[in-house]
Formats: structure tokens, C-alpha cells, sequence
């Protein structure tokens, strides 16, 4: 398959943009600052990301849409206001997570937001369930910008008035030079900040804009940073189709009334593990020093059992210290627990840590 | 003090009398970028030419440092694994990464002059 890119991509050469292929796109992994200095900025002030590889799916169509999309998000879409949104995923048939998504109530439907290495295959899974009349679109004609930061509200008020009443997982559309766009107050950094919707031919303009205003270009490597302080899952490392939404603690992000009902895949399974729990389950991780542990690293117990292994690891730049998450037997998760990590052939202490390593400050 | 001289993988050496110090270039931590950890041998530790002698973490990746010269370390510089961020600041400086006794001479003679590293680097871009 031939490399993608987005809308921006000369934009971002023109940047000093680093790049490396990701999910088939061709995507910044940093910019001149690196990414410390673009996590920071992210951190105090703001930054945008282009997430535009992300799939921007929109679906319509009558009241059987719910009933459709509930066979395979365990969301409560039948009490999802218009312009509210909610993290889900999609699941198989063993619960296993197919992806993990933002769905939004729309007039007309929904949109749901996918990972770009997924989306092709999420349609698919998706499409199984809708009917003939339901109408599903993957809209390649927009692009998706992240601006997250403690400033992002007053810099994007000032170009879009209006934006700053919205509340966080809520959104709204808005006119931006002439057109309408789609803002919502999320993201993915564990700061405040916006998602804007916004078609291909306009998005440099809007960049223009965000620059002039000290905004600073992120690339992937401080997304990731940014994402792990905030203790969010990164598709594919700390999430697979192997992996289900109680081992991964994420059971708050299934509604209760579907918790209580079921109806979608992998119920049975996720039912059960939510009354009796799960083998192993996702935690935070502190090492004790500098050491930095990695994917794939081993983790052990005091008495030097295996008992689970990283699924992501850095560098916290505002944390200061490194940072991971992985999964552990169950019984070794537990906040503070001493555990030992396999580095290089030799074992260091961590700990069990609290989630998220960083804390947010979303507007409610 | 003698003039520094450079290896392929991006180390430098300098020698004093029969003690080499070696660090990484300022090349190799333009293409680390921000170093978050490092890892410094042991004095007393025998090292081969081009064996693993020390660990550079960036935000990106965890790479080995080799050791462009055989010898046996004698001092490893704490001070950047306490502190492994002035990695990018002072490279060829006061970031150096270990000193080691060296047997043969030879073997830094054999290294990349200034002006031959640099060609080098221009001739591989990472």
C-alpha cells in the first residue's frame, strides 16, 4: 500500500518535521524543538497535533442505528445527548477490544472517531451490524486538529467565538471562514484543549492562525509522552483484540445500564469479569530511578515470579521520572506494591503507581 | 591532552598519557534528541574494541555506546547518570561518558580525524 499523507504534510516539512511512517501515513514524530521542549510547551501553554490519519466515520440514519452501533460499542447510545461524546470501544466476540474510539451524537447520527492503523478494518467490523438504509461515510475530505494546552480556550475563542462555552466531551458546530466546522473540548493529553473538524482546503489557515498565537507543533513523540503522564491507552500497545475492557481497567467507560442488560459482544465473558474480575489487569508503573521501562519489558515479583510485562514506557517530562503502564496479575496491582522490572538483563525496583501520573485539568 | 578523534557508531576519544576518555558526539545526540538516561560502566570493567560499554536512552529509544579502544575502565561519570539531560547540552565536554587504560595506541591512531568524522557524517545522514 503507498504511504498516505495528510493535508498538512508539506505544512509540517516546511515545520522542520521529522518523519516516520505510522499506521501508512507518513507522520511528524517531532519537529526542531524536540520533544521534551514540545511536551512542556504542550504542558503550559499549547500545541497542536495533527491527527488528521485518524478516522473520521459518520454514520446515519432512524432510531434502528442505536440498535445497530450497541451490538458492538457498550456504550448507552440511547441517553448520548446531540454533541455529547463518549469514550468506547469496539469489541469481538470474546470482549476482546477491536478498537478503542470517541463516539459523538450528531444531528443526523453519529460520528465516531478511530485509530488510523484500525479504521479500515473498524468499518468492517461496524458494517456487519447496520442496515441496508443506514448510511456510513469515512470522511477523508476533512482534517482533525488537536489543540490542547491551558491556553488553547483563549486562543481559539478569539478565532471561533462561542468555543469556550463548551464543556469537556461535549461539542458544536461552528463557522470558520465561511464554512461550517465541528469543535469538540477533548483530546488526549490530559490537558484542556479542542478537536476540530475542519476540510482539507482550510486547515493551513487555521495553522497560520494557531502559529501566530505561539502555538507550537507536536509531533507523535510528545503525544505518546503526553498521552502516558496522562495514563490514557495508546491502541495496539496497551490495548489488543486480546485484551478486554475489565483487564485493561477501563470497565467505567462501559454505561452501566449496559453492564446491567449487555446485548453486545462478548457480554457473557465481560459479565462474568466484572463480577469475579480478571486474571490480570492494566496498572500504572513507577520505576524507582531513572531506568526507563519499555514495551516488552518483564516484570517480576519481590520473590521473583513473573508476573506481567510493560505495554508502554518513557520518560515523563513533567513528571520528571519515567513512567509506564502494563499489566500484572491481579494480585500484585494494588497501589505501592514493590515490584522488579527486567532491564538490559538486570532487574530494577518500581512500584505500582496511581493513574494518571499527571493530572488533568479538563473544564466540567 | 591529545587532539579528540572519532568512530563510526559516533564515539570520540581522547587520550592523556595511556588514560582514553570516551563520549558521544555532538552528531550522535542531534540524532538521540533528548537524553533521558544513562548508563555508565564500572571502573575495573575489561572492555574490547567496539564492545557494548555503556547505555544512551533518548525520549525516542534506548541505543548502546560501544567502545571505540580496548582497555580497562577506570572512572565512569556519574555525574550524567545523575543528571542525564547535560548529555545534549555539553557532549564533547564535560559529558563525557568513561575513562578507561588502554593497551594499544594503535587502535586510536586507527580512528577518524575531525575533518574525516565530519565528512563521514555528511556522507551518512541518518
Amino acid at each position: 500500500m503507498e504511504v498516505q499523507k495528510t493535508a498538512l504534510y508539506n505544512y509540517h516539512k516546511n515545520l522542520g518535521a521529522k518523519f516516520v511512517p505510522f499506521a501508512g501515513y507518513e507522520m511528524p514524530i517531532q519537529y526542531k524543538d524536540g520533544i521534551v521542549k514540545e511536551h512542556i510547551s504542550t504542558r503550559t501553554h499549547a500545541g497542536f497535533f495533527d491527527v488528521s490519519h485518524m478516522g473520521q466515520f459518520f454514520l446515519e440514519g432512524d432510531e434502528t442505528l442505536i440498535e445497530s452501533l450497541e451490538k458492538i460499542i457498550p456504550a448507552d447510545l440511547n441517553n448520548l445527548k446531540i454533541n455529547h461524546s463518549k469514550y468506547s470501544f469496539l469489541l469481538n466476540n470474546e470482549g476482546g477490544i477491536i478498537d478503542d474510539l470517541i463516539i459523538t451524537r450528531t444531528e443526523k447520527g453519529f460520528c465516531i472517531i478511530l485509530n488510523a492503523a484500525c479504521k479500515e478494518n473498524d468499518i468492517k467490523q461496524i458494517s456487519q451490524f447496520l442496515k441496508k438504509h443506514h448510511k456510513h461515510l469515512l470522511n477523508n475530505d476533512l482534517s482533525l486538529i488537536a489543540l490542547q494546552g491551558p491556553k488553547s480556550v483563549e486562543i481559539l475563542e478569539k478565532l471561533i467565538p462561542g468555543v469556550a462555552n463548551l464543556k469537556f466531551m461535549t461539542g458544536n458546530n461552528f463557522e470558520y471562514e465561511g464554512e461550517n466546522l465541528y469543535v469538540t473540548r477533548s483530546g488526549y493529553t490530559g490537558e484542556d484543549g479542542f478537536e476540530i473538524s475542519i476540510s482539507n482546503t482550510k486547515v493551513e489557515k487555521l495553522i497560520d492562525y494557531l502559529i501566530s498565537n505561539e502555538v507550537k507543533p507536536i509531533g507523535l513523540g510528545a503525544r505518546d509522552t503526553l498521552r502516558l503522564e496522562a495514563g490514557l491507552c495508546l491502541y495496539g500497545h496497551d490495548l489488543n483484540e486480546k485484551i478486554n475492557p475489565v483487564e485493561a481497567n477501563l470497565k467505567w467507560a462501559i454505561a452501566k445500564k449496559r453492564k446491567e442488560i449487555g446485548g453486545f459482544n462478548g457480554w457473557e465473558k465481560i459479565k462474568n469479569l466484572l463480577a469475579n474480575g480478571s486474571e490480570k489487569i492494566r496498572v500504572g508503573i513507577k520505576p524507582d530511578g531513572k531506568v526507563i521501562a519499555r514495551e516488552n519489558t518483564k516484570i517480576f515479583s519481590l520473590d521473583n515470579d513473573e508476573i506481567g510485562y510493560v505495554t508502554s514506557g518513557t520518560f515523563g517530562p513533567s513528571v520528571n521520572a519515567p513512567v509506564a503502564m502494563g499489566y500484572v496479575k491481579s494480585e500484585f496491582s494494588e497501589v505501592g506494591t514493590s515490584i522488579q522490572l527486567e532491564v538490559r538483563g538486570k532487574k530494577y525496583g518500581g512500584k505500582i503507581s496511581e493513574l494518571p501520573f499527571y493530572k488533568k485539568s479538563y473544564v466540567k | 591532552m591529545s587532539e579528540k578523534k572519532f568512530s563510526k557508531k559516533h564515539e570520540w576519544v581522547s587520550l592523556d598519557g595511556d588514560v582514553a576518555t570516551v563520549g558521544i558526539t555532538k552528531h550522535a545526540t542531534e540524532m538521540l534528541g533528548d537524553i533521558v538516561f544513562v548508563e555508565v560502566p564500572d571502573a575495573g570493567k575489561a572492555l574490547e574494541k567496539e564492545g557494548q560499554a555503556a547505555v544512551v536512552e533518548s525520549t525516542k529509544a534506548a541505543s548502546d555506546v560501544y567502545s571505540p579502544i580496548s582497555g580497562e575502565i577506570t572512572e565512569g561519570n556519574k555525574a550524567i547518570a545523575d543528571d542525564p539531560g547535560s548529555v545534549n547540552t555539553d557532549p564533547e565536554g564535560a559529558s563525557w561518558f568513561f575513562k578507561l587504560k588502554i593497551k594499544d595506541k594503535g587502535e586510536y591512531d586507527s580512528l577518524m580525524s575531525k575533518d574525516e568524522y565530519d565528512k563521514f557524517c555528511k556522507e551518512n545522514p541518518s
